[in-house]
C-alpha cells in the first residue's frame, strides 16, 4: 500500500508560499512538473514502445494489408502504428517528457540550490525536537569543550558545519552530501540533453520537408539517374540523416537512400565512394568472420581523399559523415548455364547466359517463360548430421536463385546448386523448389554419375523419352521372351513403350492408371488384375534396366557395380519428380564470374555528441543521487538553567535529517549521538 | 496490511557491523598489492599479445578486485579460489599444446577425455556441471534450513553458493581458454551467446546475493534468490543437452567489438539485481500474508526486506543505465546509429523506464510495502521479456542467442 511520509527536510526555512489563488502560469508549471504527469508519461511511452515491437515496423504496406485485413489496416495506419517511433504523436509524448523534466528541474532548482548553500542556522529548538532523529544529552564540560568536540565528531563523519551564537544558546548546524543535489541536476538535465540530441538526429526535419511539399517520396525501383530532382536532397538540406547504398565492386556512388514511409528519398553526398573490392573471410567452419570493403572516398570540393578498408565495427569518419560496412549482396554476378530440357525432347541441353538481377525470356512449345535471376551464393554452409550422429557443418558449394515466371504470370522459385553434394556415399545435384513465396523449400535430388556429372542421368532420360529407342529395347525384350509373329511382337513392344514413356513423362501413378485402363479395356477378369499388373510393372522395369545398361554401354562401362545399381534406383526416384518440378528445363550452373556489392550505411548525426554528453551526465548523476546522501545534523547547546550543585552544566540537543527516508541514517545518527555523550567519547566513530 | 512508514523505520535493526564503513586493514593492503602485482606480472609476461587497452582494462580489473576485497573481505577468498582453479585448468590444458597454439576441436575433446582432472573438474563443461549441482543443492538447503530454523543449515547453503560461484568463474576462464585452443581465430571472451550469458546470470545473481547476505547479516533470503537461479539453471541444462548450446562457435563480425565485452556483463549486473529484488518481493509478500513482523521471525523484518529491495533496484538501475548507454555506443559503431528502436533496445528502454518510475514513486512519494513488492515482481517479468522474450518472439538486429 502507498504511504505518505512526513517530510522532515524543509522544516526550518520553508520557502514562502504566497497565499491566495495561483496564477494560470503557475498552475500549468505545477502540472507539468508534477510527478503524476511524469509517471504517466513514462508508462505511456513504455506502452507505445511495446506496440512498436510487436508490429514489425516499416514493412511493405501490402504485407500489413494481408496480415491485418482492410479494417484494422486502416485503423493501425491512421494511428501510424507501422512507424510508431517517428509518428507525430509519439514524438509529441517525448517532447512532453522533455518539458515535464525541464519544468521539474526549474521548479526544484531554487530549493536544491538553497539546500546546498544554506546551513539552516536559524533552526529553533522546537522544530529540532520535531525531527524523527533527536536526542538530548547532558554534560559537565565547558562550552568550548563541547563545541570543539561536536565539531570534531561532525567533521569526522564527513559534515561541514557552522556555529552560531544566539541569545544564550549555541547552534552548530552541519550538512553533508551536497553532491546528491548536484546529482539531481546532472541526472535530469542529462536526460533533457539526450532527448534534445536525439531530436536533432531524428527524422523530424525530413518529415517536415515532406509535409511542406519540399521533397517527394519516390516509391519506384529505378536507377538513381532516373529519380526526379524533387525526390533528391541537397547536401545541406537536413542536418542529420541515416541512409544506405549498395555499390557493386568496381563501381562508385555518391548518394545515400533514406527510407521514408513506403519509399525513399535520395540524399546527395559531397563526396564519392569508389568500391575497389569486397571480401568475406570465413572461419574454417564456414561462418563469416569478416566483411571488408576496400574503398576510396574523395571529396568533390577539395582534394581530400581517403583510401581505407571498411569493416564491421570500424566505421570511417569523413567530413562529418560516418560510413559503415553494413551489408553485402550480389553485384550482378555473371552466370552461365547448361539448360537441360526436361519435357519434349528431354535430356538435351544448350548454353544459356545470364546475370544476377537480369531477366531472360525464352520460348518453349510456343509459350513464353521468363527467368529472373535474383541471387547467387558462393558458399552454402549448412549443419548436417555427420556419420557419428554429431552435428557437422558442410559446404554445399555455389548456388543460384532464380524465379521462373510462367505464362500464367505466377512464379516458382528455384535454388540450384552448382556442384553435386554427397549424402550417404552417393552424390546428387540439388534443386530447391518453392512453388509459392511462403512455401517450404523442397529438393529434387538428381544423381551424379561416376565423373560427378549430370550427363548420365540426362542421357538416360533422353533414351526413355525417345520413342524409337524405347521401342527397339522393348522389341528386343519381347523377342527374347516369346517367339510370335513380328506383328504381334511389334504391337506388344509398342504398348510396353507406351507404359515406359508414361512413367518417364507423367510419373509412376500415371503409369499405374494406364495399366489399369488397359486391363479393363481388355476385359481381364478382376481376380487376375493383381497378377497382370505385377507382370506389366516387371516388364517396364526390365525395359528401364535395359535402357540404363544401354547408356552404360555407350559410355563403355565394363563392370556393373553397386554404384551403378544405386544410381539406377536414384534415377528412378528422380524421374517421377519431373511432372511436378514445374519447369520445362533444368538449369545447371556451369560457370560464373562472382561480382559482389557492398552495402554501406552513411550517416550524419550532429546530435550524437549531445546524446553522449547527456549520457555521461545522467550516469554520474545517478550514482551521485544513489550513493551520496544529503544529510543535516544540528547540535544545539544550552546552559542548564537550574544548574545547582553537581548538575550538568549544559544540555545538548542533537537532531538530524536525511533527505532519503531510507533506514541508513539511523545508524549514523545513533553513532554521532552516542559519541556526543561525554562518557562514551573514547569510542571511535567508525 | 501494511505498517505506517514511521513504524517500519523504528522496527529497523541496523546491520550489525557488517561491511559498513569497514576500515582499511593490513590484509586489505596486502591484497591490493597482490592484485596489482599479478596484473604487473601478467603485463610483463604477455604484453606482446596485449593492446594498450587490454592493459588498462587489466589494471582497472585489479583495482576493482582490490576494492571488493576491502569492502567485502570474503571476496578475497573467492577470487583466490577462482584464480587457483582457473590456473589449474589453463595449466592442465597447456600440457596438450605447444607454445599455447591451437589444437583443434577434436584434439581438445581428446585432451578432455584423456585427463581425469579436466574431464571431471576443470574443463568448462565439467566446471559448469559442478556449478549447477552446487547451486541446485544450495536452493533446498537454504529453504529447508529457513523453515526449520537451522543456522548450521543456512551456513551450509552459503558455502554451497560460494562453491557454485567459484566453479561458475572457473567455467568462464576455462571456456575462454578453450575458444583459443580450438582455433586462434575463434578466441573470444565467453559473454556472447545465450548459453554463456545464462551462466553469467546465475553467477552474478548469486554473488550479488552473497554480498547482501553479508551486509544484512541474514541468510534466510537465500532460498528465495536461489530459486530463480535454479530455474535459470534448469533452462540452461535443457539448452545444453537438447540444443548442444555449449558448443563453441566463433563470433560473427557484428559481435567482434570490445563494446560488447563491457556492455553484456554490465547488463547482467542489472538483470541480477532486478531478479534479487523480485525474489525478495515474493518473500516480502509471503511474510506479510503470514502476519508480518513478529517475535519469532524467520525472515528479516519487512522494513529490512524493503530496504534491500530498494538497494538492489537502485544498484541495478545504475548499472542498467550504463549498460544501455554502452549498447548505444556499440550500436553507433556497428549499425550506424546509436538508437534504432530495434526490439531489444526498445525493451531495454521499457525496463529502464519501469524502474525509473519505481524509484520515483518510492523516493518522491514515499511509496513502500507490498505495492512496491508487487511492482518489483512485475518488473522482473518485464526484464525477463527483454532478456529472453525478445529473442524468442521478436525479430531484430540482436542476433546473439536465438532459440
Ligand atoms: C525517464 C526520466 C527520468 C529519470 C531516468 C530520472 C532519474 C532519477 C533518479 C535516478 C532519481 C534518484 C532516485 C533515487 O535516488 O532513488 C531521481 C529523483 C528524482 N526525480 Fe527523476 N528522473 C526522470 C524524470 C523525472 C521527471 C520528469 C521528474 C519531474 C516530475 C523527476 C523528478 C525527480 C525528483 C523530484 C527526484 C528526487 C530528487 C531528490 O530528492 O533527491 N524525474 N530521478
Amino acid at each position: 500500500m502507498r504511504q505518505q511520509t512526513k517530510t522532515d527536510t524543509a522544516l526550518p526555512a520553508k520557502p514562502k508560499v504566497r497565499k491566495g489563488k495561483l496564477g494560470v502560469g503557475k498552475k500549468i508549471l505545477n502540472w507539468l512538473s508534477s510527478m503524476n504527469l511524469a509517471i504517466a508519461l513514462l508508462i505511456i511511452i513504455s506502452i507505445a514502445s511495446v506496440v512498436g515491437t510487436f508490429i514489425e515496423q516499416n514493412q511493405n504496406i501490402n504485407n500489413y494489408l494481408i496480415d491485418f485485413g482492410p479494417f484494422w489496416f486502416a485503423v493501425f495506419n491512421t494511428l501510424s502504428l507501422f512507424d510508431v517511433y517517428s509518428a507525430t504523436w509519439f514524438v509529441v509524448i517525448l517532447l512532453f517528457l522533455l518539458i515535464s523534466t525541464a519544468s521539474c528541474v526549474y521548479r526544484n532548482a531554487p530549493t536544491y540550490l538553497r539546500d546546498i548553500r544554506n546551513f539552516r542556522l536559524s533552526a529553533q529548538e522546537k522544530s529540532l525536537k520535531a525531527f524523527r532523529h533527536n536526542q538530548q544529552i547532558e554534560t559537565n564540560e565547558t562550552l568550548e569543550q563541547i563545541k570543539q568536540r561536536a565539531q570534531g565528531i561532525l567533521a569526522r563523519a564527513g559534515y561541514k558545519s557552522r556555529v552560531k551564537e544566539r541569545d544564550g544558546e549555541t547552534l552548530i548546524a552541519a550538512r553533508k552530501g551536497g553532491m546528491n543535489r548536484i546529482g539531481y541536476f546532472l541526472t535530469h538535465v542529462g536526460l533533457i540533453v539526450i532527448l534534445l540530441g536525439g531530436l536533432v538526429d531524428s527524422k523530424m526535419q525530413l518529415k517536415l520537408l515532406e509535409a511542406l511539399g519540399k521533397v517527394e517520396i519516390e516509391t519506384r525501383n529505378i536507377p538513381v539517374s532516373q529519380v526526379p530532382d524533387s525526390s533528391k536532397l541537397d547536401v545541406d538540406a537536413i542536418p542529420a540523416f541515416r541512409g544506405s547504398v549498395n555499390i557493386p565492386e568496381g563501381n562508385w556512388g555518391d548518394v545515400a537512400f533514406i527510407g521514408l514511409k513506403d519509399g525513399y528519398v535520395v540524399q546527395n553526398l559531397p563526396f564519392k565512394i569508389q568500391v575497389h573490392d569486397f571480401t568475406i573471410e570465413y572461419y574454417d567452419n564456414g561462418i563469416e568472420k569478416s566483411y571488408k570493403s576496400d574503398i576510396t572516398v574523395s571529396a568533390y570540393d577539395s582534394d581530400k581523399e581517403v583510401r581505407t578498408v571498411l569493416e564491421v565495427n570500424h566505421p570511417l569518419r569523413f567530413m562529418g559523415y560516418n560510413i559503415f560496412q553494413s551489408s553485402f549482396g550480389d553485384g550482378g554476378t555473371e552466370l552461365e548455364f547448361d539448360a537441360w530440357q526436361l519435357l519434349g525432347r528431354a535430356g538435351t541441353s544448350q548454353k544459356v547466359q545470364g546475370a544476377v538481377y537480369e531477366d531472360r525470356r525464352f520460348e518453349f512449345q510456343n509459350q513464353s517463360f521468363v527467368l529472373e535471376f535474383t541471387d547467387f551464393n558462393l558458399l552454402n554452409v549448412k549443419p548436417i548430421e555427420g556419420p557419428d550422429g554429431k552435428r557437422e557443418d558442410k559446404d554445399f558449394g555455389p548456388s543460384v536463385i532464380f524465379n521462373l515466371r510462367l505464362p500464367t504470370g505466377e512464379a516458382i522459385e528455384y535454388e540450384n546448386y552448382m556442384l553435386p553434394v554427397e549424402f550417404d556415399g552417393a552424390s546428387y545435384f540439388l534443386s530447391g523448389v518453392r512453388p509459392t513465396p511462403d512455401a517450404e523449400q523442397q529438393f529434387w535430388y538428381i544423381p551424379a554419375d561416376e565423373h560427378g556429372k549430370i550427363d548420365t542421368f540426362m542421357r538416360f532420360l533422353e533414351v526413355l523419352t525417345t520413342r524409337s529407342e524405347i521401342v527397339d529395347i522393348a522389341e528386343n525384350l519381347v523377342n527374347q521372351a516369346v517367339s510370335g509373329s513380328e506383328e504381334a511382337s511389334r504391337a506388344a513392344a509398342d504398348s510396353i513403350a507406351d507404359l515406359v514413356q508414361t512413367f518417364a513423362v507423367n510419373g509412376f501413378s500415371a503409369m499405374l492408371d494406364s495399366i489399369e485402363a488397359s486391363l479393363i479395356e481388355r476385359d481381364i477378369p478382376a481376380e487376375a488384375h493383381d497378377r497382370a499388373r505385377e507382370s506389366s510393372i516387371r516388364v517396364v522395369q526390365s525395359v528401364l534396366e535395359r535402357a540404363y545398361i544401354q547408356v552404360l554401354q555407350e559410355q563403355e562401362v565394363e563392370e556393373f557395380t553397386d554404384f551403378h545399381q544405386r544410381f539406377f534406383e536414384d534415377a528412378l526416384d528422380a524421374i517421377p519428380v519431373i511432372p511436378v518440378y514445374g519447369s520445362p528445363v533444368f538449369l545447371q550452373l556451369s560457370d560464373f564470374n562472382h561480382i559482389q556489392s557492398t552495402g554501406l550505411e552513411i550517416t550524419r548525426s550532429p546530435g550524437m555528441f549531445w546524446v553522449y554528453l547527456g549520457s555521461i551526465m545522467l550516469t554520474i548523476g545517478i550514482f551521485m543521487q544513489f550513493y551520496v546522501h544529503f544529510r543535516r545534523t544540528w547540535v544545539l547547546i544550552k546552559p542548564n538553567e537550574n544548574n545547582e550543585g553537581g548538575q550538568p552544566s549544559y544540555r545538548i540537543l542533537v537532531a538530524g535529517s536525511d533527505a532519503r527516508k531510507n533506514a541508513d541514517f539511523n545508524h549514523e545518527f545513533d553513532k554521532i549521538a552516542a559519541e556526543l555523550k561525554p562518557n562514551e567519547q573514547s569510542k571511535p566513530l567508525y | 496490511m501494511s505498517v505506517p512508514n514511521e513504524q517500519m523505520i523504528r522496527g529497523y535493526e541496523p546491520p550489525v557491523g557488517a561491511l559498513r564503513g569497514r576500515r582499511f586493514k593490513l590484509a586489505d593492503g596486502i591484497w591490493t598489492a597482490l592484485m596489482f602485482t599479478v596484473a604487473l606480472i601478467s603485463t610483463v609476461m604477455y604484453h606482446d599479445h596485449m593492446g594498450y587497452y587490454s592493459i588498462i582494462v587489466l589494471f582497472i580489473t585489479a583495482g576493482l578486485v582490490a576494492y571488493l576485497g576491502w569492502v567485502w573481505p570474503e571476496s578475497k577468498w573467492y577470487f583466490a579460489a577462482v584464480g587457483v582453479g582457473s590456473l589449474i585448468s589453463i595449466g592442465l590444458y597447456s600440457t596438450y599444446t605447444e607454445d599455447g597454439a591451437a589444437i583443434g576441436r577434436s584434439a581438445l575433446a581428446a585432451a578432455q577425455a584423456d585427463n581425469f582432472f579436466l574431464n571431471y573438474m576443470f574443463s568448462s563443461v565439467a566446471a559448469s556441471m559442478w556449478m549447477v549441482v552446487l547451486y541446485l543443492l544450495a536452493t533446498p538447503t537454504y529453504l529447508i534450513s529457513t523453515a526449520i530454523r537451522s543456522d548450521f543449515g543456512l551456513k551450509v547453503g552459503t558455502w554451497l553458493t560460494w562453491a557454485g560461484s567459484v566453479f561458475g568463474f572457473i567455467w568462464f576462464f576455462a571456456r575462454w581458454r578453450e575458444t583459443y585452443l580450438i582455433d586462434i581465430s575463434y578466441g573470444y571472451i565467453p559473454v556472447s551467446n545465450l548459453y554463456e550469458v545464462f551462466v553469467m546470470f546465475a553467477v552474478f545473481t548469486a554473488l550479488l546475493y552473497l554480498f547482501y547476505e553479508k551486509r544484512y547479516n541474514n541468510r534466510t533470503l537465500g532460498g528465495f534468490v536461489m530459486l530463480i537461479i535454479a530455474a535459470s539453471l534448469i533452462f540452461l541444462m535443457w539448452y545444453h543437452f537438447t540444443q548442444d548450446a555449449h558448443r563453441i562457435e566463433p563470433l560473427i563480425p557484428a559481435l567482434q567489438s570490445w563494446w560488447m565485452k563491457i556492455h553484456v556483463p554490465t547488463n547482467f549486473i542489472g538483470y541480477g539485481t532486478f531478479a534479487i529484488a523480485a525474489m525478495i518481493g515474493i518473500a516480502y509478500l509471503i511474510k506479510e500474508k503470514m502476519g508480518g513482523d513478529g517475535p519469532n521471525d524467520r525472515l528479516p523484518s519487512l522494513a529490512v526486506m524493503d530496504d534491500i529491495m530498494y538497494k538492489s533496484i537502485a544498484l541495478g538501475f545504475a548499472f542498467f543505465t550504463i549498460a544501455t548507454i554502452l549498447g548505444a555506443m556499440w550500436a553507433a559503431e556497428a549499425w550506424g546509429g546509436y538508437w534504432s528502436w530495434d526490439p531489444k533496445e526498445t525493451w531495454a528502454l521499457i525496463v529502464w523506464l519501469n524502474y525509473a518510475a519505481w524509484l520515483h514513486m518510492r523516493l518522491t512519494k514515499g511509496w513502500r510495502g507490498s505495492f512496491m513488492a508487487w511492482w518489483s515482481i512485475v518488473g522482473l517479468g518485464i526484464t525477463t521479456f527483454a532478456f529472453l522474450g525478445v529473442n524468442i518472439f521478436l525479430d531484430g538486429l540482436h542476433s546473439y542467442g536465438e532459440l
